[in-house]
């Protein structure tokens, strides 16, 4: 077969910018970037760079404001601020992470589906999602934590029953509103599966704004992970917490600030790096 | 004239919206093979609906509540907007490439080497093949020729084509044009062209159906329909375009 009509222009249009130079234009995203690596980093090297146990005590040096040897000085019980809090960003992150990888999945997939195949299914999941929003989110996780007994158990429970929800209501409309649009309608009449179409198709055009809301959703379960530890339900000592942190440092806020205030603008920097991530991100793949 | 045996036969077709307010009304005709029929009206006559109907791909909120649809062949659809047509984060070439493979069959290999010969057909650049191209990296008749090889790779044996000109240049307009003509000559499907341009009309089609408000208000042979038409409406929507080149020529 020879070809008919040849119109060999191709537009060549600001794609062949590679993605490193574009983050490097977007100033929210590499400085939350850096300040989320900064803080990573040290939580992952700490061992190496403090000489102080997380959890030795020296009761003849407790309540030592910052100096040289403790860079923000030391607890009632004589433990290195510093040390604990880097400790305690290892905990919390790594429960902030691994609670929010399962409620992503199915939230993600659960949208989708909902928004995909709509009908009963559709219904179905609305109704979930509605009536676990109904309820206030705090009222789920302490009934939650304190009906699987203090610990990390309680958070990881709590947040695969109600974490989904958010992903698949944003799933939902995304899907449902691509769904109306040419290219799924084209893709269903060209005879490709339901199933394939959702995977291969509609996860990649969903997945951008997805992200973007996981940035923001992560800093929710921070500010949770830390109220548990605060109330005395979340982690429990000896294992460094923000929460428990802030707690034990409040007798003492009189005379010694810095215990509760360090660990409390700990939560708000991680909180301000995933939201600095997640403008970044959003902007990222909106000019694309 | 009668036809032999037709492949595509609408009896009767009616759709409503969950309102009950008709959106078209009692339409029927019928395709022989390789002929082209051309859908005339303007927009919101009802022309795409009655190819979604065909397809099966009402949007939500509309029903089919009578008549029936006969479809003997397999059918493919073209639709207006060529670059929406496409899924804007998936290289053209994999899901030209994964069409084949689910409707024709082949394994991963063939269905590419296959791919790449439609795109070839086409007379698509080589450039395609050799680096991944995204539909926002193509022109509009790119796209669209994309586009109508992802119809052809199933294979059709009636090409539904929704305003596939509209949405681009003049100049482009009559290269697909071209393309869709040589392509039906060399492939012998029959043809639903739904336009609201009745020179496109003119020149691609053997019989039309003016459309008006969800109902067929006039249909024939496209020669004796533009020669002779008998609705004040045709002859409006005639005294409406520049000169149709058929006429010009015909005495």
């Amino acid at each position: 077969m020879k070809p008919i009509t040849v119109n060999p222009q191709l537009h060549e249009d600001g794609q062949s910018t590679s993605i490193i130079s574009r983050i490097w234009r977007i100033p929210a995203l590499l400085a939350g970037g850096i300040m989320l690596a900064v803080l990573v980093l040290l939580a992952i090297f700490i061992p190496f760079i403090s000489p102080h146990d997380p959890t030795g005590q020296d009761l003849s040096a407790f309540l030592q404001p910052p100096s040289a040897k403790h860079w923000l000085g030391t607890d009632q019980l004589g433990r290195d601020l510093f040390t604990r809090l880097i400790y305690a960003a290892r905990t919390d992150l790594t429960i902030m992470v691994l609670a929010e990888i399962i409620p992503f999945c199915t939230g993600v997939l659960l949208g989708m589906i909902a928004g995909y195949y709509g009908k009963w299914l559709d219904s179905v999941i609305s109704l979930l999602t509605d009536t676990f929003i109904a309820f206030p989110f705090y009222l789920i996780v302490i009934i939650v934590a304190f009906a699987s007994g203090a610990g990390q158990r309680g958070i990881y429970i709590t947040f695969m029953l109600v974490g989904w929800i958010v992903f698949a209501r944003v799933t939902r409309g995304l899907t449902a509103s691509f769904r109306q649009q040419e290219w799924v309608a084209s893709a269903q009449t060209l005879g490709l599966p339901g199933i394939r179409i959702i995977l291969r198709h509609i996860l990649p055009n969903v997945l951008p704004q997805a992200i973007v809301v996981l940035m923001t959703d992560m800093v929710g379960l921070l500010v949770a992970i830390v109220t548990l530890g605060y109330l005395g339900i979340g982690i429990a000592p000896p294992t460094p917490d923000w929460g428990t942190m802030i707690s034990d440092g409040q007798p003492f806020i009189t005379t010694a600030w810095w215990l509760s205030a360090v660990p409390g603008l700990a939560v708000v920097y991680v909180g301000i790096a995933l939201s600095l991530v997640g403008d970044g991100l959003a902007d990222l793949w909106r000019k694309k | 004239m009668m036809a032999i045996r037709p492949v595509l036969e609408i009896d009767a077709l009616s759709l409503a919206a969950k309102s009950n307010k008709k959106l078209v009304d009692n339409v029927s005709f019928s395709l022989s093979k390789g002929e082209t029929l051309g859908l005339v009206g303007e927009s919101g006559s009802g022309k795409s609906l009655t190819l979604r109907a065909i397809l099966g791909i009402l949007p939500r909120g509309i029903e089919q509540v009578g008549g029936t649809v006969k479809n003997e062949e397999r059918s493919a659809m073209v639709f207006q907007d060529p670059r929406g047509s496409l899924d804007p984060l998936c290289p053209v070439v994999k899901q030209l490439t994964e069409v084949v493979y689910y409707r024709q069959r082949l394994s991963r290999r063939a269905s590419r080497k296959a791919a790449l010969e439609l795109l070839h057909m086409l007379g698509l650049p080589a450039s395609l093949q050799t680096s991944d191209r995204y539909p926002s990296q193509l022109s509009g008749g790119q796209c669209q020729r994309v586009v109508i090889a992802m119809a052809l790779a199933c294979k059709p044996g009636i090409l539904l084509c929704d305003e596939p000109t509209t949405a681009l240049d003049v100049t482009v307009q009559k290269q697909i044009m071209e393309t869709i003509s040589a392509l039906q000559v060399e492939l012998g499907f029959a043809m639903v062209f739904v336009t609201h341009n009745l020179a496109i009309a003119a020149a691609m089609c053997s019989k039309l159906c003016v459309m008006k408000e969800g109902k067929i208000i006039e249909q024939g042979n496209t020669l004796s329909l533009l020669q002779n038409p008998q609705n004040p409406y045709t002859q409006m929507l005639m005294n409406s375009v520049l000169p149709v080149p058929e006429l010009e020529g015909s005495d």
